[in-house]
């Protein structure tokens, strides 16, 4: 199709818009997109459930990306940096969609800023504004913990995108389309994971009980409905179904890999309504510090 | 040559006045080519004499791996890329490897899957016991 040497050029000649970062979308992801609410629907619920969304998928993106150089091999850094970008494709997604449905949600920069809303929304909300759930959170800790954390991550995600491509939002549903042939692989990858270590040696089998335990307390929190949701009947997904499969899941790879559900309390709620642990304040202050030095800054 | 059109991302082309727009798919959320592939559609354009063109997005219909031509399937396996299969599409958990497909170097159905995420999230990492190659092959979604 061109004639360049190498992917550079084409960047550079084709317009400035583009050579702003290599691994980037469009300005805006949602460009040629509709984003007009659908009639009846509350914008800014529409808005605080796209955030939710989003969050999920942002802050365990970023937890993802930490292990990059420090996987146990090369094949599983690339593995766990993929199933980051995929979750950061669809955070922007819905994090454009959160500032479609309701502009209010938007950080406010100096006039003149050509940071997109995406961005804003990624790089300019302090950890209380952020809606996601604390298991993504939480520091990866252990190669075993990180998986049983996708394990259980992507069987919840997977749950909600595959009823929200019924959703009458039809933007929720176009990224709910894609985003199921994407988690799929996720979940598939966590799961087999989870197997091959409790079915290892013993340390690997103590490590992946241990891991285990230290995401379970979190998973309660999954299961807490949010306001948001119930004013949102024809647009969210059934949260109690999705509950109920993403444990359903969940148990049958225990199953398969002989381990149990581990007996421990559930940890306090509430990531929903920005209550969070000092954890996502560590994450936020890395991935966000640079942005903020530069609010009127190009990329 | 593989095209855009031969991978299924490139959806529509029109022209509007003396605009064209040319609409494109991203293969996964996420896919870091899609910047290039506008890019290079754009200067694609211009060279051919349309000096204004806009590049758009769609998410519906979600792309699929079926949309890859046969011309395009013949010049990814060429470039040693195990093409795609007809994707069922089923979202029950499957715990067993899924059939491994075959060396793109030697044609030997005695692979491994090496990762499920290859180079680029489209495609998984493969080697081949038969004659020791690694490969990619593209996933069906």
């Amino acid at each position: 199709m061109t004639d360049h040497d190498n992917a550079y050029e084409g960047l550079v000649e084709a317009d400035d818009d583009a050579r702003w970062a290599f691994g980037s979308s469009f300005d805006d992801p949602l460009a040629g997109v509709d984003t007009t609410v659908p009639s009846g629907v509350d914008g800014s619920a529409l808005a605080t459930y796209c955030l939710m969304l989003a969050d999920d998928s942002l802050v365990l993106a970023q937890r993802l990306a930490e292990w990059t150089t420090h996987a146990p091999e090369i094949e599983e850094e690339v593995a766990l940096a993929n199933i980051g970008l995929d979750l950061l494709g669809q955070a922007r997604l819905l994090l454009a969609r959160a500032a479609a449905a309701d502009p209010a949600v938007v950080p406010a920069l100096p006039e003149g800023s050509p940071v997109p809303d995406d961005d804003r929304l990624a790089y300019f909300r302090d950890a209380d504004a952020f809606r996601n759930v604390r298991l993504v959170a939480q520091p990866n800790g252990d190669f075993a913990a990180t998986m049983a954390r996708l394990l259980v991550f992507s069987a919840w995600r997977l749950a909600l995108l595959e009823r929200l491509r019924a959703s009458i939002d039809p933007v929720l549903a176009a990224v709910a389309e894609k985003g199921v042939k994407e988690v799929r692989y996720h979940r598939e990858h966590a799961a087999r994971w989870c197997i091959t270590l409790a079915q290892g040696t013993d340390v690997s089998r103590e490590r992946m009980i241990a891991g285990m335990r230290e995401v379970w307390p979190d998973v309660a929190e999954l299961g807490e409905v949010h306001d948001a949701e119930r004013q949102l009947p024809d647009v969210a997904a059934d949260h109690a179904a999705a509950f109920g499969d993403t444990m359903r899941v969940v148990d049958q790879v225990l199953q398969a890999a002989g381990l149990e559900r581990p007996d421990v309390a559930p940890a306090p709620g509430g990531g929903r309504s920005g209550r969070h642990t000092a954890s996502l304040g560590e994450l936020l202050a890395d991935m966000q510090g640079l942005a903020r030095e530069h609010p009127m800054g190009r990329w | 040559m593989l095209t855009l059109e031969d991978l299924g991302v490139l959806r529509d082309v029109t022209v509007d006045d003396d605009t064209v727009v040319v609409t494109l798919t991203p293969t996964y959320s996420g896919c870091p080519a899609l910047t290039t592939m506008r890019a290079d559609v754009l200067v694609a354009l211009r060279r051919a004499g349309y000096e204004r063109a806009e590049v758009r997005t769609t998410l519906s219909p979600a792309w699929s791996s079926d949309w890859i031509s046969d011309r395009g399937r013949a010049s990814l396996a060429e470039h040693g890329i195990s093409p795609p299969r007809p994707n069922d599409g089923p979202t029950d958990l499957i715990l067993m490897p899924s059939r491994p497909p075959e060396c793109q170097q030697c044609g030997s159905a005695d692979t491994s899957e090496v990762s499920h995420f290859g180079t680029t999230a489209c495609r998984s990492l493969h080697t081949c016991r038969a004659c020791g190659e690694t490969f990619d092959h593209m996933k069906e979604i």
